[in-house]
C-alpha cells in the first residue's frame, strides 16, 4: 500500500513487498490487505515459493537414503539449508542443527530427551511468567513425570523479567532455566546474556525460546554460549512445518534419541539398536525436507535484505506504532517501551471495552489483520489482569502508513461502541 | 458474512445496556464457565422456586460483545420462566434469538452464555453459601 520508501531504516519496503505475492490481495471487495499478524505468522517472498515448488519440480527424493542422483541432489540442498541456518546462529558445526517440526517440537524434544535423563525429584526448573504454552507446559508435563518443582520469574508492571526475583530463584537446585528471548505478547526483549551467565555460575543449563527473536535480532549462540534454542521457520518467511533445535555439542551428544525410527539409527538387530551421529540421531523419520529447503531460501532473502536493516526497520514502525496508538487516549499498550523491546504491540482500550474480538473483527473489515485474545501466554494475561489482549506485530515489508490505517480504523472500532457518549 | 451485521443495534444495545447484569439478590442456582479458546467469561445466578419458576435471573462476565450481548438476551428472554422451558431452548434458537449471522468461531461465543444457563439451572447453591452471600465468582 506505500509508495514512499522508507526514508527512516533505508529499508525498501515498496520494493520489498513486490517479492510477496500475499500482499497485494485485495480483501471484501475492494480493501488491500495490512497485513499485522507477523509474531503468528509471517507470510514468504516469491523467492521462497520459487524454491519449494523448484524442489518438488526439479530435485526431489528423500534424503540421506538413495544412491540415485536425485536423492544426492535433495540431500545437498537438504545440507546446505543446514549450513545456512548454521551461519545464521554463528553455531560452531552444522551438526549442532537439528530440524524439527518447529519451536514447540524442539522445545519437547529437550524435555523429553535431555530433562528426562538429567532431572530429578527435587530438581528445579526455572521459568518466567511471559513464557509462551509452548516453553510452559512441556516442563510442566517433565515435572509430572519427575516430580521436579517448575518456578516462575514474575514480570514487573512495566513488562519485563523481575531480575531481582531470578537472582533469588535461581539456586544449586535449579536444572535448567527455560526462557523466551523475545515475548510474544509484550515485545520485551530479555537479558539473555545475563540470565545466560548466571545460571551458569549456578550449575544449570538455558534453553532459549528464540521463536520471537531468531527472526527479528541478530542471533550468535557462541556469543550467548546458550545451551539449547529453539525456534520456528514460518515466523521467518519460510514454511510452516519445520523448526530448528540448536544445542552444545557435549549435551546433544550426551543424549538419548528422543524419536525412534528410520535415519536416527547407526545399526538396528532385533535385540536393540545404535543411534547414528548428530544431527541424524534426532531427525527420526523423513524429516520435513522441502521445508528446511524452503527456510534456506528464506535465511537468503533475510540476508540480501540484511537482518541490521529489518531491525531498525522494525524499531522504527514500533516506536511509531506507540506514538500513533498513544494519541488515541483512552488505549493502553502492555510493556515497556520501544526502546526495550522487538516489533510487538499489544493493547487493550480502557475498561476492556471494545473488547480484543470485537477489535479484530471490525479491523478486518479495513483489511488490517491483527490476533485478538491470549496468544498462547494465559499465565500473562491473568498476570495483567486481562482475558484478551489486541496485538499488532511487525515485519520488514510492513509500512507506517500501515500503522496510520491501523489507527484510523482503531478511532472507526471506537465509534461502533461509542452511540451514547 | 458482513461483520457490520453482528455489531446491529439490537446487539449492541443489549451490550451497552444489559438486561440484569449484577447479582441475584436470593441466588439458589448458579453457575460460571469460560470459553478457552478466547478466556471470555460468563456467570449466570438464578432463584428457582419449588415450581420450578425462575424467579430471578441475572448474568455477569467479561468478554466480547458477542458473548455479553447474548447473556443479556437470554437472561431477558428466560427471566420468569420455566426450568423446562429453559431445557426445551437448543442452541439453535439461541443462535436465532442472537439474530446476527455469526461464522463457526463467534457462535461458540454467542452459545457461552446459553451453556452456562443449561448448567446453572442443575446447579443448586449450597445453603451455607446461600446463607453468607456468595462473595465471588
Amino acid at each position: 500500500m506505500s509508495e514512499a520508501p522508507c526514508r527512516h531504516t533505508g529499508l525498501e519496503p515498496p520494493t520489498i513487498r513486490g517479492d510477496f505475492p500475499i500482499l497485494s490481495k485485495v480483501l471484501h471487495g475492494g480493501v488491500p490487505l495490512a497485513y499485522l499478524d507477523n509474531a503468528a505468522t509471517t507470510q514468504r517472498p516469491r523467492q521462497v515459493i520459487q524454491a519449494i515448488v523448484e524442489t518438488y519440480e526439479q530435485h526431489y527424493a528423500n534424503v540421506h537414503r538413495g544412491i540415485h542422483w536425485l536423492s544426492d541432489q535433495t540431500t545437498d540442498l537438504y545440507e546446505q539449508s543446514r549450513e545456512k541456518v548454521r551461519a545464521l546462529l554463528n553455531a560452531p558445526a552444522p551438526e549442532q542443527i537439528i530440524f524439527t517440526h518447529g519451536a514447540t517440537a524442539s522445545i519437547n524434544l529437550v524435555a523429553r530427551s535431555w530433562g528426562d535423563a538429567n532431572v530429578g525429584r527435587g530438581d528445579e526448573i526455572l521459568l518466567t511468567e511471559m513464557e509462551h504454552h509452548s516453553n510452559l507446559v512441556p516442563w510442566r508435563q517433565l515435572a509430572e513425570r519427575t516430580g521436579a518443582i517448575v518456578r516462575h520469574v514474575p514480570v514487573t508492571d512495566r513488562g519485563v523479567l523481575e531480575m531481582e526475583a531470578f537472582d533469588r530463584l535461581l539456586s544449586d537446585r535449579t536444572r535448567l532455566v527455560a526462557v523466551t528471548a523475545v515475548s510474544n505478547v509484550l515485545g520485551t526483549i530479555n537479558p539473555i546474556g545475563e540470565i545466560i551467565a548466571k545460571a551458569h555460575r549456578a550449575g544449570a543449563c538455558v534453553l532459549v525460546d528464540g521463536a520471537q527473536s531468531v527472526p527479528h535480532l541478530k542471533t550468535d549462540v557462541q556469543a550467548w554460549n546458550v545451551d539449547f534454542l529453539a525456534f520456528s521457520g514460518h515466523k521467518m518467511m519460510g514454511p510452516s512445518g519445520v523448526g530448528v533445535l540448536y544445542g552444545r555439542r557435549e549435551l546433544l551428544e550426551s543424549m538419548p534419541p528422543f524419536l525412534g525410527g528410520g535415519s536416527m539409527i547407526r545399526r538396528v538387530t532385533l535385540d536393540g539398536f545404535e543411534p547414528a551421529d548428530l544431527p541424524a540421531k534426532f531427525e527420526a523419520g523423513t524429516p520435513p525436507i522441502v521445508s528446511a529447503i524452503g527456510l534456506g531460501a528464506a535465511l537468503d532473502y533475510l540476508d540480501g535484505v540484511g537482518l541490521d536493516a529489518v531491525t531498525r526497520h522494525e524499531q522504527d514502525l514500533t516506536r511509531y506504532a506507540h506514538e500513533v496508538l498513544g494519541e488515541l487516549g483512552d488505549l493502553r499498550i502492555l510493556g515497556p517501551p520501544p526502546e526495550e523491546k522487538s516489533a510487538i504491540v499489544s493493547f487493550v482500550f480502557d475498561g476492556n471495552r471494545p473488547h480484543a474480538h470485537d477489535i479484530a473483527q471490525l479491523l478486518d473489515r479495513q483489511g488490517v489483520a491483527i490476533r485478538a485474545g491470549h496468544h498462547c501466554a494465559m499465565p500473562l494475561h491473568k498476570r495483567f489482569r486481562v482475558n484478551a489482549t489486541a496485538r499488532a506485530s511487525f515485519y520488514l515489508y510492513n509500512t507506517r502508513e500501515e500503522i496510520d490505517l491501523l489507527a484510523r480504523s482503531l478511532q472507526q472500532v471506537r465509534q461502533v461502541f461509542r452511540r451514547r457518549t | 458474512m458482513d461483520e457490520e451485521q453482528i455489531y446491529q443495534e439490537h446487539v449492541l444495545d443489549h451490550y451497552e445496556e444489559p438486561y440484569h447484569r449484577g447479582r441475584a439478590r436470593d441466588c439458589t442456582h448458579a453457575h460460571e464457565d469460560d470459553n478457552p479458546l478466547c478466556g471470555d467469561t460468563v456467570s449466570i445466578e438464578l432463584n428457582i422456586d419449588p415450581q420450578g419458576r425462575l424467579r430471578e435471573a441475572y448474568f455477569d462476565g467479561d468478554g466480547c460483545c458477542i458473548s455479553q450481548a447474548s447473556a443479556s438476551m437470554l437472561i431477558e428472554k428466560f427471566d420468569g420462566k420455566t426450568v423446562d422451558e429453559v431445557r426445551r431452548f437448543s442452541a439453535e434458537e439461541m443462535l436465532e434469538l442472537f439474530g446476527a449471522k455469526l461464522t463457526p468461531n463467534r457462535q461458540k461465543c454467542c452459545l457461552l452464555p446459553w451453556r452456562v444457563l443449561q448448567s446453572a439451572v442443575f446447579s443448586p447453591v449450597k445453603p451455607a453459601e446461600r446463607a453468607n452471600g456468595k462473595e465471588s465468582h
